[in-house]
């Protein structure tokens, strides 16, 4: 459970404000890992598997600016205030890629395979609940 | 050609677009008494049919227009290969000598707009959509993304592809959009999904096409020259094919959808991709174009870049694409895409495609459809 902070759902996210974690699953039997957890593998159908606790840090492998406010439902934002935004899938390496929102919405600063950090944004339309996304880290 | 083998007799198509006042399934019933009016053959001539619709209603529903006439009528409702799965299937009906003569009908009708699926249609939590991660246009948007950088693909050649489908639907009375575009101007349309602007993308919207097929002997004594269906091949993802609404990917990578029903499709029929003379390719953005024509085996991943600037896909090329427009022209009525793709190669290798015409010969046609969640058809017809 997430020790500081309410999650847009169960079950996906832990550990607290500063250093979130993404909860995945791990196949005991091949290796393969998954976001967010399964009940059984999706490479061998394997139901041996574990939860595991996603890495913080990972490359952008592609991205995209979402422009358009999207349908809602599903979308629980208001369209009225929509502000675009950028979303990609972060490889976490030698675990898996997951799609997730970027805090990053100028096409001009993302570049695939630039380092980025999970952090916690308020979910769209929510009351305080928050989702995860990705942020470039800083590169000195 | 074997003694037994399937051909397509006669096309029937609704024109596609935006129609208020009539429903998808009248729709279908126009385009099913056109073809069987283009086969020279009556209604209850036909002894087996299937077809269906994503979003406006049951295929066999219009069987109660066309006449009761008991039938055998499957419904197929396959994402966006519906109409692929339908021919498939009449495909193995006739094959396995059920029945002579079949008819296969898609068909569509979507209100504007992207498709807003359900999350839990999907086996996805809400969360999924409720954060803004449920949209094709932001899975396509990010596979080319990935692939241009790959294969060095720039942004000039997805203009191109737009604007070629635009002035091949320009000459195709039966498109939606019939306004040619200029690269330039499809470049400078609305962003919709970095990398991809407005007039990359087709639109949901309307249309019907129908189809008769024939086996053997019927299909030789009809009053069209037939186009042998020589193959349908259709799959689902593997694991590691990276597919819309995923809110994961493996690492490691596998074969798409698309490579392994296009590999299987010219196996089945004996014929290579180098045979092809038409293709009508998915082309849901002009990405999708791009990424298919490798995928297929219709050139090698990143020759893309060359091949749509020297004009080889354009109906003068050596190899036309998407030569009604595709889905970029024509939008997008999921039940009908597919089947609006073989409609097509039927016109061009009888050679009565008119002003769309390819120039050169015309005798082995491909076409593919391609869906969420990780579905492709693909077909390989010649004369």
């Amino acid at each position: 459970m997430p020790v500081d902070f309410v999650a847009v759902a169960d079950g996906l996210l832990t550990g607290s404000a500063r250093a979130p974690q993404l909860i995945g699953s791990e196949c005991r039997r091949c290796g393969v890992v998954a976001f967010p957890r399964q009940g059984s593998c999706a490479a061998c159908a394997s139901s041996d598997v574990r939860e595991r606790r996603l890495a913080r840090r990972g490359t952008l492998w592609t991205w995209t600016i979402q422009c358009f406010p999207p349908k809602s439902p599903p979308y629980a934002g208001a369209s009225d205030d929509f502000e675009p935004f950028g979303v990609g899938y972060v490889e976490l390496p030698g675990e898996v890629r997951v799609e997730a929102r970027l805090t990053e919405a100028d096409p001009a600063r993302l570049r695939i395979g630039m380092p980025m950090e999970l952090v916690l944004v308020p979910a769209p339309g929510g009351d305080g609940e928050q989702t995860f996304a990705f942020r470039p880290v800083e590169e000195r | 050609m074997s003694a037994d083998a399937v051909a397509v007799v006669g096309v029937g198509i609704h024109p596609f677009g935006r129609h208020d006042g009539i429903s998808g399934l009248e729709m279908a019933a126009v385009a099913a008494r056109a073809a069987l009016r283009d086969a020279g053959v009556a209604w209850q001539e036909v002894e087996f049919a299937a077809g269906g619709s994503d979003a406006a209603g049951n295929a066999d529903t219009t069987v109660s227009v066309l006449g009761l006439t008991g039938v055998p009528f499957i419904n197929v409702r396959n994402g966006c290969a519906t109409g692929g799965s339908a021919l498939a299937t009449a495909h193995a009906m006739l094959s396995a000598g059920t029945a002579e003569i079949a008819l296969v009908v898609g068909f569509d009708k979507h209100p504007p707009g992207a498709f807003d699926p359900r999350p839990e249609d999907w086996g996805l939590g809400s969360w999924y959509g409720a954060t803004g991660l449920m949209l094709t246009t932001q899975f396509f948007a990010m596979k080319i993304q990935r692939y241009m950088a790959e294969h060095g693909i720039s942004e000039s050649t997805l203009a191109k592809v737009a604007a070629k489908a635009f002035e091949n639907g320009a000459r195709n009375p039966n498109a939606w959009r019939r306004r040619p575009l200029s690269e330039q101007e499809v470049l400078a349309s609305k962003m919709v999904n970095h990398p991809l602007t407005q007039y990359m993308f087709c639109s949901p919207g309307e249309g019907a096409v129908a189809l008769v097929l024939a086996r053997g002997e019927r299909a030789r004594t009809l009053a069209r020259a037939p186009v042998y269906l020589r193959s349908v091949a259709f799959r689902t993802r593997r694991f590691g094919s990276f597919e819309v609404f995923s809110p994961s990917i493996p690492i490691a990578t596998a074969p798409s959808p698309t490579t392994e029903a296009a590999a299987a499709a010219f196996e089945q029929a004996g014929i290579a991709p180098d045979d092809v003379d038409v293709a009508q390719l998915q082309d849901t953005e002009s990405g999708a174009e791009i990424m298919h024509l490798a995928e297929t085996g219709l050139c090698e991943h990143g020759e893309q870049e060359s091949l749509v600037r020297s004009g080889a896909t354009s109906l003068g090329g050596r190899l036309p694409v998407n030569t009604d427009g595709g889905c970029l022209a024509n939008g997008e009525p999921i039940g009908a895409s597919g089947l609006r793709q073989v409609h097509e190669v039927v016109l061009q290798l009888r050679g009565e495609a008119g002003e769309r015409q390819i120039a050169g010969p015309a005798r082995v046609g491909f076409t593919q459809v391609y869906g969420a969640p990780g579905v492709s058809a693909c077909t390989v017809l010649s004369r």
